[in-house]
């Protein structure tokens, strides 16, 4: 089989706070079409992961690589958040951070700040092309709400949908940066069975249409088996493991950390 | 050299003061993340309260220290009363609310507080007793400290052991810090955090009160716009120490007093709050967290 | 009917409360030079009764206040019969015709001191509304917005003073110099939280009023610039009124240069992303807008309005000093846009004609103006956050795939 195309690769990534070291030489590779998922325990260190891939975070030590298709490869070590979303790397947030006292379109709409170009002096004069591109982004936006199943709620304000739909505008909103990869911070949080179910499907047709290379941390181990790919797990800050559904299942590392020790003592 | 000398205890004494007041600020900017506007005008009502009292007092034939003493009283009772009211009228009930609209409350609380002085009293100045008595034992040195400076450096010293003591070794001051902390937490194990914000206020507006009384018997006049400024220098103290942190404020205020003191005296007295401002940003610039403060990583 | 009575004994308590917080203060007055002492009872029997009723009218609201926050958490929120009517674009246009052929009449209507209160009124419109893109839009608490207005207003007085230049060629020029204090002010405080910004530019209008009353070689000192030249039209001399209703015009055009500028920049991209920046300043970055370029330009553009109704400012009274530039303006425009609405247009050009008219045609309050500021601040801010009209939503036309996905 041909070597995939590996949209980003991070080396030895280690992050200290103070003297605590929360994430510790943690490496990973996301490929071309891949839905790839990143588990372990609570404090394990996986948002922070997050957090220094996306530039929240500057990584105490290691190496964050981009290889965008057709652009060269790019460091993105200490690099600002906004710079990191316009290399085309998107995420949503564990702890839901929309603009509250926006509508859900406007909230998509501010995604596409990135990919559009209209300055203060050209919104003033408002000419054909301002105008044109504005109604771009309304109709793209509105697009997007359609995908994840929004397109009804699309004037009311974010902060008065339901737990579920405010994890999908999350979704639709980091897609209008145009990313090549998406990292979902726990997006089947606090969902029901169905509601999993469906953002299930809803990730699988993001990889499959949109060809979005796809990082998760997640708790609902039903549905990481289920869509991803290719597993790693850490634990204390540590990669403990990696690789298919199959194989994490069955290694006993990972069985360990998710049990707890029991099994020593 | 006596110059130098002179011109540290003047800013070491004004510094002291500054830190009176920025204790109050940082105490409740620790617990509630606010940033109380009116607290300068609580010190300014305890500066009044003590003019009025002392006052009367005076026309009712008292003398001496008593009259300090009984005013500072008052004062440190009403400034108390006034900041406990602030925080349940201003404050508590926006709770959770946006970050920017507490902030706002207190500034309209600082403007209404100033204008109720205002219109209650006089617009004008009015001349303050001097209540601090000249010792004898000064005499030999009072060419480079006076009395009053050494009653408010001795005063402030002793305030400050016993808000440590306070906030170390009782039972109020653990609660005080547990709140700090983590407030859900303290809530869950069973610290009224209502009662706690309230004694913050109550102990920050005490505080202040101390220091109205000593700045006005010290410079002699009072009116109603005096706590605005002494406010507005007193928070760059406490942000200069790190906010929330209690010995941060003691140390911003005094390097707040000796940067004016020496700035007055050897450059010039006209641009004294420019440095201090300057001072501000400056240190908000290169080390936002202040002197003392630890910088706390936000969480995502 | 136990309800009743312990809302009654809360009451009394409150009352007796307020009665002890304000006895020193309201009733004491002493003359310490003159050894008097006057004591105002009547005082007391105010504060008691006032306070009384304003606890049950407290209350009440505090009630009505959670009541409503209920409705709005279930998402079941009704707009209000005015927000729906001026969401409707066809009533907008023509209420706004409607008003602006009021505003051109008006002077010839009535005379010269009343163009002259409009004046201040519209000047505090575009004040206020220039500090709505920075306060209300971007939500970066700026108290010394006074300062800019200080820099339009020194600019054109003291190139009008040594050079001569005219208030044509000073205007755009003090709202440029605006913008570039502005700019100054904001790079060293980009990376700062919201209320060390306050305090910040709070120290920046103190900084800016210190030195213009004390570098008296530049600006004159306390005594301040007086003869500054009026507006000048092709070389017409112009008196007292003519010149008032000239202002006045040129004031109008000003408000509605204003009005179109900020409300174009309120649904473009660039407002967009002010208003993220306000709600949630790390999505906002991480969803790829630019945090330093957004902050700087709502700065900017926020003391672009000051600066350049500053050089009007100067041209209209002819006369400046650093009095007219204290914080307590800074504290009036701010409550403009706190009462009017954060981020709402109408609003705030609503809130500055209530807050600066007001006070002008009800003279015996006057001197209670700063009170009433003051506590309406508070109460805006627990009860009507939002303001006096909130922010109309804008409407946007979209036509989607439906179709296309339902089969997909």
């Amino acid at each position: 089989m041909a070597e995939k195309h590996k949209f980003l690769e991070v080396k030895g990534l280690t992050m200290d706070f103070g003297g605590l070291r929360a994430v510790d030489s943690v490496s990973l590779e996301v490929c071309e079409g891949e839905i790839a998922a990143l588990i372990g325990p609570n404090g394990a260190g996986k948002t922070t992961f997050f957090n220094c891939v996306t530039g929240i975070y500057t990584p105490t030590q290691g190496e964050i690589l981009l290889h965008p298709k057709e652009l060269p490869t790019r460091r993105l070590n200490g690099l600002k958040p906004n710079k990191v979303t316009e290399m085309g790397l998107a995420r949503t947030f564990q702890n839901i951070r929309l603009f509250s006292d926006m509508t859900v379109l406007e909230n998509v709409m501010i995604g596409r700040h990135c990919r559009t170009h209209s300055g203060i002096f050209r919104s003033i004069l408002r000419g054909k092309g301002v105008r044109e591109e504005e109604q771009q982004i309304v109709e793209t936006s509105y697009q997007l709400l359609e995908k994840v199943g929004l397109a009804d709620f699309a004037t009311e304000f974010s902060k008065n949908l339901p737990y579920g739909a405010q994890r999908r505008l999350e979704i639709a909103r980091a897609m209008a940066t145009e990313p090549f990869l998406l990292l979902l911070d726990e997006p089947a949080a606090g969902m029901n069975p169905q509601e999993t179910a469906e953002l299930d499907q809803l990730i699988c047709k993001i990889s499959a249409e949109d060809r979005i290379a796809i990082l998760l941390i997640e708790h609902d181990m039903k549905l990481v088996m289920n869509i991803s790919n290719h597993i790693y797990v850490m634990e204390y800050g540590k990669k403990i493991a990696e690789g298919s559904p199959q194989q994490i299942k069955d290694n006993p590392k990972v069985i360990e950390a998710y049990l707890g020790e029991e099994t020593d003592a | 050299m006596d110059y130098f000398i002179e011109l540290f205890l003047g800013g070491l004494t004004r510094g002291s003061i500054y830190a009176l007041i920025a204790l109050g600020y940082t105490m409740v900017y620790g617990i509630i993340q606010l940033i109380n506007f009116a607290h300068g005008e609580i010190y300014m009502i305890g500066a009044f309260v003590a003019l009025i009292v002392a006052g009367v007092c005076t026309i009712y034939g008292f003398t001496g220290v008593s009259v300090l003493i009984i005013a500072a009283v008052a004062a440190v009772i009403y400034a108390s009363a006034y900041g406990y009211t602030l925080e349940k009228i201003a404050y508590r009930p926006l709770r959770g609310a946006p970050r920017l609209s507490p902030l706002i409350s207190a500034i309209g609380m600082s403007i209404f507080l100033q204008n109720y002085v205002l219109l209650a009293q006089t617009p004008d100045f009015l001349p303050f007793p001097s209540l601090i008595p000249d010792f004898e034992f000064m005499e030999p040195v009072a060419h480079i400290i006076g009395s009053p400076e050494l009653v408010i450096l001795i005063t402030t010293f002793v305030t400050m052991i016993l808000l440590t003591l306070l906030i170390k070794k009782t039972k109020v001051g653990k609660a005080m810090r547990a709140t700090q902390q983590d407030m859900n937490m303290a809530r869950l194990v069973g610290v009224n955090v209502d009662r706690v914000i309230s004694l913050t206020f109550v102990i920050g507006s005490a505080l202040a009160a101390i220091g109205g009384v000593l700045v006005a018997s010290y410079i002699g006049q009072v009116n109603f716009y005096i706590g605005f400024l002494a406010g507005v220098k007193a928070f760059t103290a406490a942000v200069l120490g790190g906010i929330g942190s209690i010995p941060g404020a003691v140390l911003g205020g005094l390097v707040l007093g000796w940067t004016e003191s020496f700035a007055a005296g050897y450059i010039s007295s006209d641009y004294e709050d420019v440095f201090a401002f300057g001072l501000l940003v400056l240190i908000l610039i290169l080390r936002p967290a202040g002197l003392l403060g630890k910088s706390r990583k936000q969480k995502v | 009917m136990t309800d009743m009575l312990k809302e009654f004994k809360q009451s009394i308590l409150i009352s007796l409360w307020f009665v002890f917080l304000t006895f020193p203060l309201m009733v004491v007055r002493v003359n310490t030079t003159e050894s008097l002492v006057e004591w105002r009872w009547m005082n007391m029997v105010w504060v008691a009764l006032g306070s009384f009723i304003l606890s049950y009218l407290w209350r009440y609201m505090l009630a009505r206040q959670q009541a409503r926050k209920k409705v709005a958490d279930s998402g079941l929120e009704k707009q209000s019969k005015v927000t729906l009517l001026l969401e409707d674009a066809t009533f907008r246009y023509r209420a706004m015709a409607v008003l602006l052929v009021l505003a051109l009449i008006f002077p010839l209507a009535f005379d010269t001191y009343q163009s002259t209160i409009m004046i201040s009124a519209l000047i505090y419109v575009v004040l206020g509304l220039g500090l709505n893109i920075t306060v209300g839009l971007a939500g970066l608490l700026d108290l010394g917005y006074v300062a800019f207005f200080a820099v339009g207003a020194y600019s054109y007085a003291l190139l009008n003073h040594h050079f001569d230049l005219g208030f044509w060629t000073v205007l755009p020029l003090g709202g440029i110099l605006g913008c570039l204090f502005g700019i100054i002010l904001g790079f060293p405080i980009l990376r700062l939280r919201g209320d060390y910004l306050a305090i910040v530019t709070l120290g920046f209008g103190m900084i800016v009023k210190i030195v213009l009353e004390n570098w008296s070689d530049f600006s004159f000192g306390p005594s301040g610039i007086a003869q500054i030249d009026r507006p000048g039209l092709f070389g017409i001399d112009m008196d007292l009124a003519g010149s008032t209703i000239y202002i006045y015009y040129i004031m109008i055009a000003m408000v509605v240069f204003t009005i179109l500028v900020t409300m174009r920049l309120r649904n473009s991209r660039i407002g967009r992303a002010w208003i993220a920046l306000r709600e949630d300043e790390i999505a906002c970055v991480a969803m790829g807008i630019d945090m330093a370029r957004t902050k700087l330009s709502a700065y900017a553009l926020g003391a672009f309005w000051a600066g350049m109704v500053g050089v009007l400012f100067a041209a209209k009274t002819t006369f400046i000093n650093p009095a007219s530039f204290t914080f307590m303006e800074s504290a009036i425009i701010l409550s403009i846009v706190v009462l009017g609405g954060m981020g709402s247009i109408l609003g705030v050009i609503l809130g500055a004609f209530i807050l600066i008219l007001l006070p002008e045609y009800m003279r015996a309050f006057s001197e209670y103006r700063m009170l009433a500021f003051g506590a309406a601040m508070v109460l805006m801010m627990i009860f009507r956050p939002q303001g006096i009209i909130s922010n109309i939503r804008q409407k946007y036309e979209y036509k989607g795939l439906q179709k296309e996905t339902d089969n997909g």
